[in-house]
């Protein structure tokens, strides 16, 4: 379905996710971190960052991967993004969620 | 004469002895596979050895049976790959050269990865069942536990065949209903994604299996540990979840070799290209099945169908042609449901399951994600495919490598 945001049209599914992230740019994920009460930092980028890279090179996100990654441990991601920080992060990167094959 | 070597002799590595002792010429060419096992587990089986639906007998042969005669078949611990010098050391201190090498490692649990896991309780109240020893104690568990707070929990993605855990709380609801105890059992399904069901098409059409078979569901659940004093575990959200019985599936990471080799990703995942299998540092090596990093599920269907583009594509590089991009992620999987039925999934990297029929389109006989006996039959059938033509790199036939689209209802699907 479309949505309208940041001066742009996007589209997104049931769930809120862009399923195109060639249609993706800060202020939309500025925005849509708005829709989820989250006020975007410096931190709340870096992470986001990260998280692209991993989506761009195709591997699997994980906290497992987060507290590797250097950028953030588990607490402060957490604290970033709170209920489901995974979840959260991917919909403002502008990524699929994480997913089973079912 | 030339070495190809494949590390592992599992599902992948004995497939691909078969598939490569018929195309290699043998003037040319010496075929070695290393695997310090004796032992060829059929893995799937694991999820119905807990349940006493299978034997330990059906799920095991000896590895060398299935390993071609004109193989030489070495059993020792492989202790390095060395990709500078296109060597392989082993255990013993023995160095093997190769020319072509193919990783077939696979993958494991580690369960050490978890605070408390793999303590005082693994296998006493906290089971795995990917393993002959998880499968084989929880089932000894099983025969005797009077009830209580039964939670099936997947630690972190990726895992061997996803779909295996909710398998698990499915036929657990069937056995208990069998032995007239299912009102003594709470099942829980507590998984670290956004449900027990991920993709849209598959949660619209399957969800009712958790509440017709009153399986509770906890998401987003990102374990920290397991506190086994008091019988709960506990996310990083400080989220608690309590059992009596704590059936995981931990963590699982690609063999210590490709770690101590320097091979691998964070979790020892071969970096491989998801198209061509030629891994991404060495051209001259190629990696298949569970040991490899691809955004494809980790199942014998997966690697069986790997097989056949690799083989493939180890002949066009031996002649030095460019290889074939072909795998696409295909994936075809049975999933129990309980009750003597089953589903049918069929998906690659770009399409995810729909509902149709397999493999012929508008005819079956085997239905596509919807539950019934016929895909039950289909999967114990399978396990007789598996041993006497998938690990011998026998065709199975209508079913092709790469997925097909026809008698699909895709109209949806991105």
């Amino acid at each position: 379905m479309k949505k309208f945001i940041a001066n742009t049209e996007i589209d997104v599914n049931d769930e809120g996710y862009l399923t195109d992230f060639s249609q993706w740019n800060k202020d939309i994920g500025n925005e849509l971190a708005k829709e989820q009460e989250i006020e975007m930092t410096d931190k709340h980028w870096e992470v986001i960052d990260y998280i692209h890279d991993k989506y761009k090179n195709e591997e699997p996100l994980s906290i497992r991967g987060i507290k590797k990654s250097g950028v953030i441990n588990i607490k402060e991601f957490y604290a970033l993004f709170p209920a489901g920080p995974l979840k959260k992060a991917t919909l403002i990167a502008g990524i699929p969620k994480p997913k089973s094959c079912i | 004469m030339k070495n190809l070597v494949i590390l592992g002799a599992g599902t992948s590595g004995t497939m691909m002895s078969n598939h490569l002792v018929s195309k290699l010429p043998k003037k040319d060419w010496k075929i070695t596979v290393i695997d310090q096992y004796k032992t060829h587990y059929y893995q799937p089986g694991f999820l119905f050895l807990p349940f006493d639906i299978y034997t330990t007998k059906q799920v095991k042969k000896k590895g060398k049976k299935f390993i071609p005669k004109h193989v030489n078949y070495i059993q020792e611990k492989i202790e390095l790959i060395v990709p500078e010098n296109n060597q392989v050391k082993l255990e013993s201190g023995t160095t093997l050269n190769y020319d072509i090498l193919i990783i077939a490692t696979g993958t494991k649990i580690a369960p050490d990865e978890i605070e408390g896991m793999n303590g005082p309780e693994w296998h006493k109240s906290v089971f795995d069942f990917y393993t002959y020893e998880g499968a084989k104690a929880l089932r000894n568990k099983l025969r005797d536990w009077k009830g209580g707070k039964l939670v099936v929990h997947i630690t972190e993605m990726p895992i061997k065949c996803p779909v295996a855990p909710l398998e698990f709380a499915f036929l657990a609801d069937s056995y208990f209903k069998n032995k007239g105890m299912r009102d003594k059992v709470d099942i829980t399904y507590v998984t670290p994604l956004g449900g027990a069901f991920t993709k849209p098409k598959a949660t619209e059409a399957l969800h009712y299996l958790l509440e017709e078979k009153n399986i509770k569901e906890v998401t987003d659940f990102n374990i920290e540990r397991v506190d086994y004093e008091n019988n709960k575990i506990i996310d990083y959200a400080d989220t608690e979840v309590e059992y009596d019985l704590l059936v995981t599936v931990p963590t699982n990471m690609g063999d210590a070799l490709i770690e101590r080799s320097g091979m691998g990703d964070d979790l020892n995942f071969v970096p491989t290209h998801k198209a061509t299998l030629q891994t991404k540092d060495y051209e001259n090596i190629f990696a298949i099945g569970d040991a490899t990093n691809l955004p494809a599920s980790k199942a014998g269907s997966v690697a069986h169908f790997e097989a056949e583009i690799l083989t493939e594509n180890i002949l066009r590089f031996i002649e030095g042609e460019p290889l074939k991009e072909e795998f696409d992620g295909h994936a075809n999987c049975f999933i129990e449901t309980g009750n003597g039925k089953a589903l049918l999934i069929d998906f690659n990297y770009t399409h995810e399951p729909v509902e149709g029929t397999f493999p012929f389109p508008g005819v079956g006989p085997l239905k596509l994600l919807k539950e019934s006996r016929t895909n039950h039959m289909g999967k114990m059938a399978f396990r007789w495919i598996y041993w006497n033509m998938l690990i011998k790199g026998i065709h199975i036939p209508f079913v092709s490598a790469t997925m097909s689209e026809k008698g699909k209802e895709f109209e949806k699907t991105t």
